[in-house]
């Protein structure tokens, strides 16, 4: 079934002329039907991140407790006490923007089935989602369908979703983000990985069956949607939480024997991606016969088999001679598992169907045989021309309060309890801090330890300034966590941009990748996990740059959990930080007057790492009440939040000399609010001073108004009315 | 004093009742799979939360059909303490354990947030540490916890007592706007006739530690780990 080159429509398999004769090159002939379609979603972006792959070797990734770097299913660190936390993060972007429900909910499946592979149990899901504009009919549908699809996975496989962000823009109106990170516990050497060793042990598919669902899905996650997209339907896979649960808990069950040689995900490029990494991997081949693959569907081809990327697959190599002891286990569970083939040691990936070779490749061919893409980026003229925008050319709103009140009733800004109630984020009991604070915390049993969990991606400020928006959405991730007294140990990435092959899009992939890299060395927090979503565009219109980033901290004593509320009437409100005045690319630009333009707020890293360390080690010592991350609304919306939560007042005086409207609302960086009893300041300003970081007594707790200065004085109770609830 | 909690495939909360009962109230406890028929060896039964069987076609409606279900019926039967939490609950409606059904939430969507609920009849072996009218603050989490019996069966329920737990304020007022979704009188949960088998939609086994925001769980475990003891305290002083 050779096929001849002039009859092979490159276009269609998403290969270039100079990457076919890379293949014919690697395999010494022509490659049949089968061999294509393998080539073509292994060396699809999705698989093979080509485009991104020299830029990706920016981020750091070790660290004394980097267990596990990039490379792997997921990431690994060592929290002590012989626990490890596992994470990754992942895009499901294009499945949900055709099929929202199933798109988002085989997202989750998929990140899950990334953790339990490594040996951990998942413990923590997080959403990172990016819809259109709110209004927008279609936006509602796509809303409904990705929170349901979440709620319906999630809450099945008993994981709890603890957090996550839920913004609006009008950038993701045909291209919506959905980013899930899930983060996994194991005890120190007892995780699993993926190479394929010892010839002749035996390759095991276990889980559902084989169906047509999601052929070719990684090379259609590789593509710009268009109009007729939608007919690509059957490329979104269908989800079964419940297979799922089961596949979790017997593959809980492989956890400490010691006849477990490689455990891997089978997921995007299915049987095809699975085998050959798992192959590439552990330096060696493998050989499957495909009459051996439990299937859903009658007459499946060799080709349907291969890039099936039907859901709750795994697969296990184990030691020869203990075949009978994973059937036990997968028998109990209700759940197949097949011998469909055995370790070789030719580095070949050989398929079989009924005794005939239908494919034979180099497995390393397939995972690294691709030519990396070098590209030039370019900034374009229009985002030059946006950043000198003049911000005093705004006119400065004459009612402050009617700003405020607007702004915290805004999509991005308010509160997103509709969303999150529909998840069960408290199942597993570790749940420390609920959704709707800086970030969650989890308790880790055995231990006086808890991890804090967040992820912060802002696409605005990505737009306008790409290597700036690299930079704090790792800062903004690591000051949430320090909020809560946990120290920054580990980040995992989401890349979302456009079409890389344009330069002014490679140009905020490189600006936002040095960007992020540059944070990361600062704060310490190497990427250790992450995906590559790029085509993230409609009919040539990309979306914001939005490189999303999940991070987790380490905090000591589960005790000295700090949130963000207001606590005690008395209590003084604290800036540690400066104020600036810096509305560029502010959401109150946006809200108020319309414009996502201009510069957005810089940061000193080192600066920032001082802020941070001064609320951290002051929560340490237990001196504050509350701390909460200034960001999103700025000044005024950070108090709000703190006293809305609090369900207390503030009475604060600015002596700031620049434009009101700044004041409030400027997002400017390295900035914490916090609140503290009288008594306290004076150990406050010793650790203050320690770092060098400037702080300034805002006002007091107390009262049931917010009152800044002249300019805005408000009743919590209508503070509260304007922000709940996103309806 | 042993407590078995059965686990079908798809139950969710299984380890967390077992942590509440063996970590914070210091009792024995085994899981019991869906496939064992022999439940003699244990005082009281746990039916957790989940998705039985991933409850595609009707929540507890398969479920009901498990081999352990059987023995289920015939422990109630002789009077042996069953306690369902969420889908637990769910189950024992569809084994005809308990009167009235569990339809989706009045709001369509699943929800998880701690709730209030006041504590109708503390004389049932689930609820005697409590206080009369006690205010508790429970969490729940789920999309299917609108509790429906029809008038006939509602009058039976408020005359028989069976009635143990209703939805309310933080200070204990029960009223519509409080009644999460949509459960007819705010039921939140209800017992036999008996007061041997209970069911409930709120998770005690979700607030038995400050740290988690509510220890109230614990009243509920307090409460059966009690009346456990009286049982068999009881039956020594028989014997004698």
């Amino acid at each position: 079934m050779t096929l001849n080159n002039q009859e092979v429509n490159l276009k269609k398999w998403g290969l270039t002329e100079e990457e076919y004769k890379k293949i014919q090159e690697d395999l010494g002939r022509e490659p049949n039907k089968v061999e294509l379609g393998m080539y073509s979603v292994m060396w699809s972006e999705h698989c093979s991140y080509k485009n991104s792959k020299p830029l990706l070797s920016l981020f750091p990734t070790s660290a004394e407790w980097v267990l596990q770097g990039p490379g792997e299913n997921a990431g690994a660190i060592d929290i002590g006490e012989n626990q490890v936390i596992i994470m990754k993060m992942e895009s499901h972007n294009h499945p949900s923007a055709i099929e929202p429900f199933q798109g988002a909910a085989t997202g989750i499946g998929g990140i899950v089935r990334d953790i339990f592979a490594m040996g951990a149990r998942p413990i923590a899901l997080l959403d990172s989602l990016r819809f259109g504009n709110f209004n927008h009919p279609n936006t509602q549908y796509l809303l409904k369908g990705v929170v349901d699809g979440i709620s319906f996975y999630g809450n099945c496989i008993g994981v709890p979703t603890v957090a996550g962000e839920t913004i609006f823009s009008d950038s993701y109106q045909n291209n919506i983000l959905v980013n899930v990170m899930c983060v996994g516990i194991a005890e120190k050497g007892k995780t699993f990985t993926s190479g394929a060793k010892g010839e002749g042990n035996p390759v095991i598919l276990v889980g559902a069956r084989t169906g047509r669902d999601g052929i070719g899905g990684a090379s259609f996650a590789s593509e710009e949607l268009d109009d007729k997209s939608n007919e690509d339907r059957p490329a979104v896979q269908i989800g079964d939480p419940f297979t799922k649960k089961l596949l979790i808990e017997a593959c809980m069950e492989l956890v400490g024997k010691d006849y477990i040689v490689s455990v891997q995900d089978c997921g995007a490029a299915g049987l095809t991606s699975s085998l050959c990494e798992m192959s590439s991997q552990g330096d060696s081949g493998i050989e499957i016969e495909l009459n051996n693959v439990h299937q859903r569907e009658e007459s499946m081809t060799p080709y349907e088999i291969m890039l099936s990327e039907s859901q709750e697959r795994m697969i296990v190599i184990i030691k020869k001679g203990k075949e009978k002891e994973i059937k036990k286990i997968f028998d109990k569970w209700g759940l197949n598992s097949s011998i469909i083939g055995k370790v070789t040691s030719d580095k070949q990936f050989r398929i079989k169907s009924n005794g005939k070779i239908v494919a034979e490749i180099p497995s390393k061919s397939l995972t690294d045989g691709f030519p990396i893409c070098l590209r030039q980026g370019k900034k374009s003229d229009k985002i030059h021309q946006m950043n000198h925008f003049d911000t005093n050319s705004i006119p400065i709103p004459e009612d402050f309060n009617e700003a405020l009140l607007k702004l915290l009733s805004s999509p991005n800004i308010k509160s997103k309890e509709n969303i999150y109630e529909q998840y069960d984020h408290m199942i597993q009991t570790n749940t420390l801090l609920l959704p709707g604070d800086d970030a969650a915390v989890l308790r880790i049993r055995g231990t006086k330890k808890a991890i804090a969990l967040t992820s912060d991606g802002n696409g605005r400020y990505c737009y306008l300034d790409p290597l700036t928006g690299g930079k704090i959405a790792v800062a903004e991730a690591a000051r949430n966590l320090s909020c809560k007294g946990a120290l920054p140990r580990a980040v995992t990435d989401c890349l979302n941009f456009g079409n890389p092959e344009k330069e002014e899009i490679y140009w905020q992939l490189e600006q936002a990748i040095k960007g992020m890299s540059e944070a990361c060395l600062a704060f310490d927090t190497p990427v250790i996990s992450g995906n590559v979503s790029l085509y993230n565009e409609n009919k040539g219109e990309a979306i914001y740059p939005t490189p999303v980033v999940g991070m987790v901290g380490v905090i000591e004593d589960v005790e000295d959990v700090c949130t963000m509320s207001f606590k005690n009437e008395g209590d003084l409100v604290v800036l540690l930080g400066k104020n600036k005045e810096e509305i560029g690319g502010s959401e109150y630009l946006k809200v108020c007057h319309g414009l996502e333009t201009g510069l957005p707020p810089q940061i000193d890293l080192s600066f920032e790492k001082a802020v941070q360390d001064t609320c951290r080690e002051s929560i340490e010592v237990g001196i504050l009440s509350s701390a909460h991350d200034c960001s999103d609304g700025g000044l005024a919306v950070t108090l709000a939040e703190s006293c809305i939560k609090g369900k207390k007042g503030v009475q604060l005086s600015l002596d700031e000399k620049f434009r009101e409207d700044a004041i409030l609302f400027s997002e400017t960086q390295s900035r914490i609010i916090v609140s503290l009893p009288a008594e306290n300041l004076t150990s406050l300003e010793e650790i203050a001073k320690k770092y060098e970081v400037p702080m300034k007594i805002l006002g007091m707790v107390g009262g049931d108004s917010l009152q800044i200065k002249d300019l805005i004085k408000l009743k919590v109770k209508e503070l509260a009315e304007a922000w709940k609830g996103l309806e | 004093m042993k407590f078995g909690i059965i686990q079908f495939p798809g139950s969710l909360c299984d380890y967390d009742c077992f942590y509440a009962l063996r970590d914070i109230s210091k009792v024995e406890v085994a899981f019991i799979w869906h496939e064992e028929t022999d439940l003699s060896n244990y005082d009281c039964i746990l039916l957790p939360g989940g998705f039985s069987y991933g409850d595609y076609l009707r929540v507890g409606a398969i479920a009901r059909f498990s081999p352990v279900m059987q023995t289920v019926k015939e422990y109630a039967q002789k009077g042996g303490f069953v306690m369902g939490i969420c889908n637990g609950f769910q189950i024992l409606l569809e084994a005809d354990l308990l009167p009235g059904v569990l339809v989706k939430n009045y709001g369509l969507h699943f929800l998880c947030r701690y709730e209030y609920v006041r504590v109708e009849n503390n004389k049932t072996p689930f609820t005697n540490l409590c206080k009369p009218e006690q205010v508790l603050k429970i969490p729940i989490a789920h999309g299917e916890g609108n509790y429906f019996i029809d008038d006939k069966g509602l009058k039976e329920l408020i005359e028989n007592q069976q009635i143990v737990l209703r939805y309310c304020t933080k200070s204990g007022e029960v009223n519509d706007e409080i009644n999460p979704n949509g459960s007819v009188d705010n039921i939140a949960c209800i017992c036999n006739k008996q007061r041997n088998v209970i069911g409930m939609m709120p998770h005690p086994e979700r607030c038995v530690e400050d740290i988690l925001g509510s220890s109230d769980g614990r009243f509920i475990f307090n409460s059966i780990i009690n009346s456990i003891k009286n049982k068999k305290e009881a039956v020594m002083q028989g014997d004698k």
